[in-house]
């Protein structure tokens, strides 16, 4: 997995509310195989139009924002569907953070394993942070990670929240079965532990 | 001790570490695993020269791509075979359990593990679909993951995890006629809305709750997800044992009745702490589907279609009449006489035995309206054999019906079962996303008796008038 430190970048306001892992992917896309080269299909329905050609309207088919690495999206992005096709589609896209009020659980969860780092900050804060986005050329947030803050055009510094695991996973760019099986020798004691108090807990195996 | 919940007994029951930051590596007992979320956490294995932890608490099986007619016959759609191939050559490299797709026991992933006794109260079980939440209506801890967490899964057979906070939503009372467990969510979700549970795990509790069948339960927990909730909880009880009792991979004789003890310890402490609670009545909820492209727009099939003018707050105004025109309505229609196109009964939501029973009592006896194609998807070769046994196959097909395979088939269209670009579809399944049954395609959520009477009437109708 790709490290995060800081991220300077163009931003793409997306103002809606629920965009689904649906709508970021949509399911006839999901009988890859492997995690890249699922871009070209990011918000699919939305960038397209019926005929397959782009559809001028919308903001990641326009300059600058082709080239966008940070979204800034309303509340509840990413609800639906456990895909982390949806996190790669993004990452495929180009990009690295998300913003928004409040995220599905598992779709939060899966930007993580993926390097993307998504950040809630309230809806006002995300309002302004749209403004920003819609300056052109100029809509370039920076994401520090390190400090927590992200830099607004105007310097303007809005501190946000991480646990300490994760931010310590995606500064190093660890792989966090990695780290799970440092406690190798406490998840064996568990099982020797469990398999006595729940002497009836069956395995499974086929003839 | 504290007082605590079902879902802190069973959180606390397995947690192996906690780390300083308050993550904790969380052991799961059973591992379910389907063709389209594993492949790339097996090659990641591979990749990493990782052995797969515990292939005996791992069962996979192929649903999401699957055709749902003649099986004699090879798949034509080449991905949906490639990642069905994919999935037989890692379950055997691996030694997973698997049942393919010519299995009497195939089926849609979140019927088979209950159905078996794979999946069982008190357990943590994951899988890579967010639908996992269906297992909850066992009192187990079940939830979806993305790809990396199946491979966190396969390789150490933990997940990291922050407890959630703990909800329980409460139905009291009894449903009236016509409202089945489906009405019932779909009134919760209208009422706490598509993220009321972010964060939460919820308990499903109160007398309507504890009525219901199994099948029933599994319905409402299937659709926490929807609720924005990362569980569904109902506590284990003689309904949940006499389910239990006797399936295939479920604990016999003796180690039964020591299941059964410790099954009974798991459930709520009287006082323990709830950070939210709802109750609904249920003779409040009448027959329930949904208007728009989100879960929550939910009403009465008595009502009128809300109109964004009278919103206040203008981007829900707008994402309202966005809704309004993808779905082909108007503002103040009445929702009951909308013709609809095709009808779905299937998916993990409501594709057991008690739900065709539903559907099969309206159909009965009646024929499917000309121009509406109608489908029944069983969700298991099981349950597919049994509907056959009581003869609702006949009663399906003698009104028209289709009677396929089992498999995800509509709900999200990754195999051929899809609408076309302007179909409005009766559906019993659980997501109303835009594009979700297909591309330009309209869903209408309800039970599987209201999407019977659709499909005779030709429109969305209230059951109640056929009954």
């Amino acid at each position: 997995m790709e490290k995060f430190v800081t991220l300077s970048a163009i931003a793409a306001a997306l103002p809606e509310a629920n965009i689904d892992t649906d709508k970021i992917i949509p399911a006839r896309f999901l009988k890859t195989t492997q995690r890249t080269g699922l871009g070209k299909h990011a918000f699919d329905a939305m960038r397209y139009l019926p005929d397959g050609t782009e559809n001028p309207d919308f903001v990641l088919n326009q300059q600058p924002w082709r080239k966008a690495e940070i979204l800034v999206t309303y509340d509840n992005l990413g609800c639906g569907s456990s895909r982390e096709h949806a996190p790669w589609a993004l990452l495929d896209f180009g990009i690295r953070c998300v913003i928004a009020p409040s995220f599905a659980d598992i779709f939060f969860n899966n930007c993580f394993k993926n390097g993307i780092l998504p950040i809630r900050l309230p809806r006002e804060i995300c309002d302004e942070l749209m403004g920003d986005a819609q300056m052109g050329s100029n809509a370039r947030l920076t994401v520090d990670l390190p400090r927590q803050v992200v830099i607004r055009p105007n310097g303007e510094e809005v501190p946000f929240e991480i646990d300490a695991f994760r931010k310590h996973l995606l500064l190093e760019g660890l792989d966090d079965i990695g780290q799970t099986l440092k406690h190798e020798a406490n998840i064996t004691t568990y099982e020797k532990r469990q398999d006595q108090a729940k002497s009836w807990l069956p395995t499974i195996h086929f003839d | 001790m504290a007082a605590r919940t079902l879902f802190d007994k069973i959180w606390d029951d397995h947690v192996v570490e906690t780390l300083p930051d308050g993550t904790s590596i969380l052991y799961i007992d059973r591992h379910l695993v389907h063709e389209v979320t594993s492949p790339q956490a097996f090659e990641g294995l591979r990749l990493a020269g990782r052995k797969l932890r515990h292939p005996d608490r791992t069962v996979a099986v192929v649903d999401h791509n699957v055709p749902t007619s003649d099986r004699s016959q090879p798949i034509e759609e080449a991905d949906s075979r490639n990642q069905i191939e994919t999935l037989e050559r890692n379950v055997k490299e691996f030694g997973v359990p698997y049942f393919p797709l010519l299995s009497a026991n195939q089926g849609i992933v979140h019927v088979v593990g209950p159905e078996q006794g794979i999946s069982l109260p008190g357990m943590t079980i994951v899988c890579g679909d967010s639908h996992t939440s269906t297992h909850g209506a066992l009192g187990s801890l079940a939830f979806g993951i993305g790809t990396s967490e199946v491979e966190h899964v396969m390789a150490t057979q933990t997940i990291l995890q922050r407890p959630a906070k703990n909800m329980r939503v409460n139905v009291e009372g009894t449903p009236g006629a016509g409202v089945s467990a489906k009405d019932i969510m779909l009134a919760i979700i209208g009422h706490i809305g598509t993220a009321g549970g972010t964060g939460h795990v919820i308990e499903f509790a109160g007398s309507a709750i504890r009525g219901l069948d199994m099948a029933g339960r599994m319905t409402i927990c299937n659709m926490a997800i929807e609720a924005g909730a990362r569980a569904g909880l109902v506590a284990p009880d003689e309904t949940t044992f006499e389910y239990v009792r006797n399936r295939p991979f479920a604990p016999k004789g003796e180690g039964f009745e020591q299941a059964v003890a410790y099954w009974k310890s798991l459930a709520t402490d009287g006082g323990a702490h709830f950070d939210r609670e709802v109750t609904l009545r249920a003779e409040d909820i009448g027959p329930t589907l949904t208007w728009g492209t989100s879960p929550e727009t939910v009403l009465a099939i008595t009502d009128t279609v809300p109109d964004p003018a009278q919103q206040t707050d203008e981007g829900v105004k707008a994402q309202m009449q966005r809704m309004l025109d993808y779905m082909g309505l108007t503002a103040g229609q009445k929702i009951a006489g909308t013709p609809v196109d095709v009808v779905f009964i299937g998916s993990c939501t409501n594709s057991r035995i008690e739900d065709l029973r539903m559907a099969a009592q309206i159909a009965a006896g009646r024929k499917v309206a000309p121009g509406v194609r109608a489908m029944i998807v069983p969700g298991s070769g099981n349950v597919k054999r049994q509907a056959e046994e009581e003869g609702l196959d006949r009663i399906f097909l003698d009104a028209g019906f289709e009677w396929r395979e089992a498999g995800c088939s509509m709900c999200l269209g990754m195999n051929p079962d899809r609408l076309t670009p302007g179909q409005r579809c009766a559906s019993t399944s659980n997501r109303n996303f835009e594009g979700r049954q297909g591309p330009g395609g309209r869903t209408h959520l309800l039970s599987p008796a209201m999407a019977a009477a659709a499909a005779v009437t030709g429109c969305l109708t209230d059951v109640r008038e056929l009954a």
